[in-house]
Parts: C-alpha cells; structure tokens; sequence
C-alpha cells in the first residue's frame, strides 16, 4: 500500500489519487478466506474510475465516497460496498451476495444478470435495471427506466417511484414490484394480484433496503408465461 | 463544456484538455475540437481552414481571400489548421476557398466557431493544438474509436452542421448511405463515407429548411437510424439528444459556473467544484439545450 493509506481501529482509507485501482482490487482481494486485515475501507476521489471493488469474496465493508465508473462492485460476495454519489453502468453486476448500496442515481444495467444478495439505489437507476437478473433483489428508491428486468428470472425489483416503458419485458419468474406509474409493460409481462404474502415480501426488502415505504401501496407484475419457450405444445419442437 | 463565469472561459481550454485525456480509452484514434471564441468584427466571418500538406504557406490563401474580398487577416495557425477572418459573409468565404482552393478543406464557417480535429492519441492532439491556451464562451471536443468509416482527419469529429454550428457523436447509424444520397438530391455536400457526417448534413438540411434546431434534433428521432448520443455546438450554447434506445452513455453535469456534458463522470470529476456538481443522466429521445441568453 502507498503512504497514503493510514490505519486505525480496522478501517483502512485508500487515496486513489495515489492509489491504482488495480492495487486497491489486489489489495481488497486478498481478504479473501478469512485472511486477517481491516474489515472496513473508505475509498477517497474515486472520480469515475472503473471496476472499483469487484470481485470481492470477504465479508469487509466498503464506503467510496464520490461518483463511480463503470461495473462498480461487480460480481460482490458477501461484502457490503456503499457509494456515496452516483454510479455508471452496470453497478452491481452479476453479484452474487453481500449488499450494494448506492446513496445517488445509477445508470443503466444496475444489478444486471446478479444471482443474489441486494443491491439498493436511493435516487433513480436509469434503463435496463435489472436486466436479466438471476435471484439478487432490487430495491430503487426513485424511479427506474425503459426496459428494466428486461428478460429476469428471479428475484425482485421493488421500484419505490415509476417504471419505464417495457417493463419486464420477456420475464421468466422474477416479482416486479411498482409503486407508481408504469409507462407499459413488455411482452409477457402482465399486472399480478398482490397478496398478503407479496405485501409482506415488500415490506421485508423495504426494511432491508432502509426505505420508509408503505408495502400495501405497490402494485405487482410478473410473466403471464405464454412466451413461445413457455407452452408444452411445442416441446417436440426441439 | 459551457461556461457561465468569466474564470471559466479564462480557463476553457485547459478543462477541454483534461476532459479529453480522460477520454482518451474510449477513442484513442482521433480527437478533435470545436471552440466558440473570439468573435469576428461585425461585416467579417471566420474560416478554419485544413491543409493536407504539412508545409502550405497560407499567406497564399490569405492573398487570395484580400483579392477576392478587400481584407484578412494574417492567419492564425495551429499544427495543420488556419483560421482566417475576412471581410465578407461567411457562406461567400465558405464558397471561395471551395472553388479556388479546393487542395484546402473547410473545417467550420461562421463569427466564432473554430473547429480543429486530428488523427492520433487526444493527450497529442491536445498538445499539437495548444488546446489548453483557448479562452471562450464554450467548446465541444470528442475522442474517437472508429467505427463506421476510415481514421482520418476528415472522418474525425466535430463536424460542422452549418455556420457556428457543428455536431460531436457516439454511436453508429445505420441508414446513412440512403440518408446521404438523398440528402445529395437536396445539395448537401458530403467528404467522407463517414455516418456522422450524414447526421451533420441532415441537421444543415433541416435548418436550411428553416427548422429550429430543436425541431431539427427532434427529427433525428424519426428520420436517423442507429444508435447515438449527440452533442451539437451553437454559437450561443450546446444540446445534447440521446436516441430513444439510449445505449450510447451521458452524463451531464452543472455547478454555478459551468454546464459540462460528458461520455462518463471521468471527465467531468477533473472539472473544478465537480464533487458538490447536480449530476444526472439525460433521458432517451429528450432534447437539452444551453445558451447564453437562457442562463
């Protein structure tokens, strides 16, 4: 590490000005298995820099205090990474578990293909949030845009404000929760009926995420499972 | 990048360089710049004019323009650029160099546009150019991966649109041979086989035909297809139009002294008082426009 990282009590600060983001992963990295280190970092003047704490696999706590760039703790395991500022594309991509928090707006892609864990975005996460998502959990507190879970399969998206055009487009199983309005749905995709125990889903994700909400406001929206792939008529098909 | 304090167009040109050095990943095979400043004297207009060939004396062009025109004067040149200012309307400047120096290409027309634009690494163009001495109201500058059409410096971006007027991209169209031949029809002249040449040319066109501008990038949402984010200078401002798709990244940015709009937050953080910056992504299909009279 360079002379600019200092430490006390278990936190460690990184100065990417004088730090490498490649020397910062390594260095984030290599707790990896319960190697003994700090378990909390602050990562100063992050200034868009790409793939900032990906590939994590500790469970560390990682504060970035600024703007990220791209991949923006990617494929995460079991840390929890929070962005204070905003976040381009593809935060949170392909995590696997641990959480992501994101106190600004994210671009598009935010949580795309994740298999697990949460990710929560306080302000808007713009199209495609969500696309293809795998089991992680999406809590947005504003609004997200065009094409969000473009393609999910499980998991939830609880989006606090309104919904782009498409949503859910081409949606396997995953639950697709809206407070506001929906500009329209995708192919496939249809309005659900929300029951008690979806209320209760959405409450527990609204807790999780830190958002004050109330669960019984948000609509429901999942696969109507007549796509092609979906109608056993055409299994001989293949 | 736009100014709104006179520190900042005291320093535009050195922000304009930082801001493409960060871009320099993202299009490391070309760079190029459109600055607004110094405005031609009332009755006079201003050429940036190109040469191909590393030793023109451009007092010949110079001589020329006197002849045709009563006054220029004396070019003021960068690496392969000269800007010139003479004493006649742009468009008939524009039209003189075009018939009697065809060897010369004309990089921008108009009172304060000036537009230079070169093959190789953003951080060398920036040093050929001089990019950190500009002082002006705003400029626009691009980085370029190629795509679409061949790496020179006629292909690199901005291109001019019309006088005081040029167009920066990212992204490629894919109906721009059809595009451009009807265009032709129209008497739009093209250079390159360049897509974003199209887009300039369809933007001259419809402002031709008497479009405002917003009008004019509103109808690229119908007419152009392709993937893009525009960015497109005026002498007064600049407006950006992603496509409806909007897969082509933007961020924009805006503190007390300054608009700046960028591919990515890297080169907006090397802007002064970017951290406490109202950041935000511009909306598919939205056109946003700055100019001075609105600030």
């Amino acid at each position: 590490m360079t002379e600019a990282a200092t430490e006390t009590a278990g936190l460690e600060v990184v100065d990417l000005v004088t730090t490498s983001v490649r020397e910062l992963n390594q260095r984030l990295h290599d707790l990896a298995g319960g190697a003994p280190g700090p378990r909390r970092f602050r990562i100063l003047n992050p200034s868009g820099a790409h793939a900032l704490a990906c590939g994590l696999d500790a469970p560390i706590e990682v504060e970035i205090e600024g703007h990220v760039g791209y991949y923006c703790a990617g494929m995460n395991k079991l840390a929890t990474v929070r962005v204070h500022g905003n976040a381009s594309t593809g935060i949170a991509e392909n995590l696997m578990s641990g959480r992501v928090i994101v106190e600004g707006n994210a671009s598009q892609s935010a949580g795309a293909t994740g298999r697990g864990g949460l990710l929560v975005v306080r302000g808007d996460a713009s199209s495609r949030c969500g696309i293809s998502m795998k089991g992680i959990d999406i809590v947005v507190g504003g609004s997200v845009g065009h094409m969000s879970a473009f393609m999910a399969q499980t998991g939830c998206l609880v989006v606090c404000g309104d919904a782009g055009d498409a949503l859910g487009d081409s949606i396997y199983e995953a639950r697709l929760y809206v407070r506001g309005s929906v500009v329209g749905l995708g192919a496939d995709c249809i309005e659900k009926e929300m029951r008690d125990e979806h209320v209760a889903q959405v409450a527990g994700l609204l807790e999780a995420a830190g958002i004050d909400a109330d669960p019984a406001a948000f609509r429901r929206y999942g696969s109507a499972r007549q796509l092609y792939n979906f109608k056993i008529d055409n299994a001989g098909a293949y | 990048m736009f100014a709104k304090s006179p520190e900042v167009e005291e320093r535009l040109g050195k922000h304009l360089a930082a801001m493409l050095v960060q871009m320099s990943s993202r299009g490391p095979d070309s760079a190029g710049v459109a600055v607004y400043r110094n405005p031609a004297p009332s009755g006079s207009s201003k050429l940036t004019l190109y040469s191909a060939n590393p030793r023109e004396q451009w007092g010949a062009a110079m001589d020329g323009l006197r002849d045709a025109f009563g006054a220029c004067e004396e070019p003021s040149i960068r690496a392969s650029h000269a800007v010139l200012v003479v004493s006649a309307e742009a468009a008939e400047a524009e039209g003189w160099v075009r018939a009697n120096r065809p060897d010369l290409r004309v990089m921008s027309a108009g009172a304060v546009i000036e537009i230079y634009k070169e093959t190789g690494l953003p951080e060398e163009f920036a040093a050929a150019f001089h990019v950190e001495d500009f002082k002006g109201t705003h400029a626009l500058g691009h980085t370029r991966m190629a795509t679409e059409s061949r790496v020179t410096t006629e292909g690199s971006h901005p291109f001019s649109t019309g006088l005081d007027l040029c167009l920066v991209h990212n992204g490629s169209l894919s109906n721009h041979n059809r595009l451009r031949e009807s265009l032709r029809r129209e008497g739009i002249e093209f250079q390159t086989e360049n897509d974003t040449e199209v887009a300039a040319g369809y933007l001259a066109w419809r402002l031709r035909e008497g479009a405002t501008l917003e009008q004019a990038l509103e109808g690229c949402l119908s007419d152009l297809d392709g993937f893009y984010t525009f960015a497109v200078g005026t002498a007064d401002g600049f407006a950006v139009l992603r496509d409806p798709i909007a897969c082509k990244p933007a961020v924009l940015a805006e503190t007390e002294d300054w608009v700046a709009m960028s591919s990515e937050w890297r080169s907006i953080a090397v802007l002064p008082g970017s951290a406490d910056a109202r950041a935000w992504e511009p909306e598919p299909g939205v056109v946003y426009v700055w100019e001075k009279a609105k600030v």
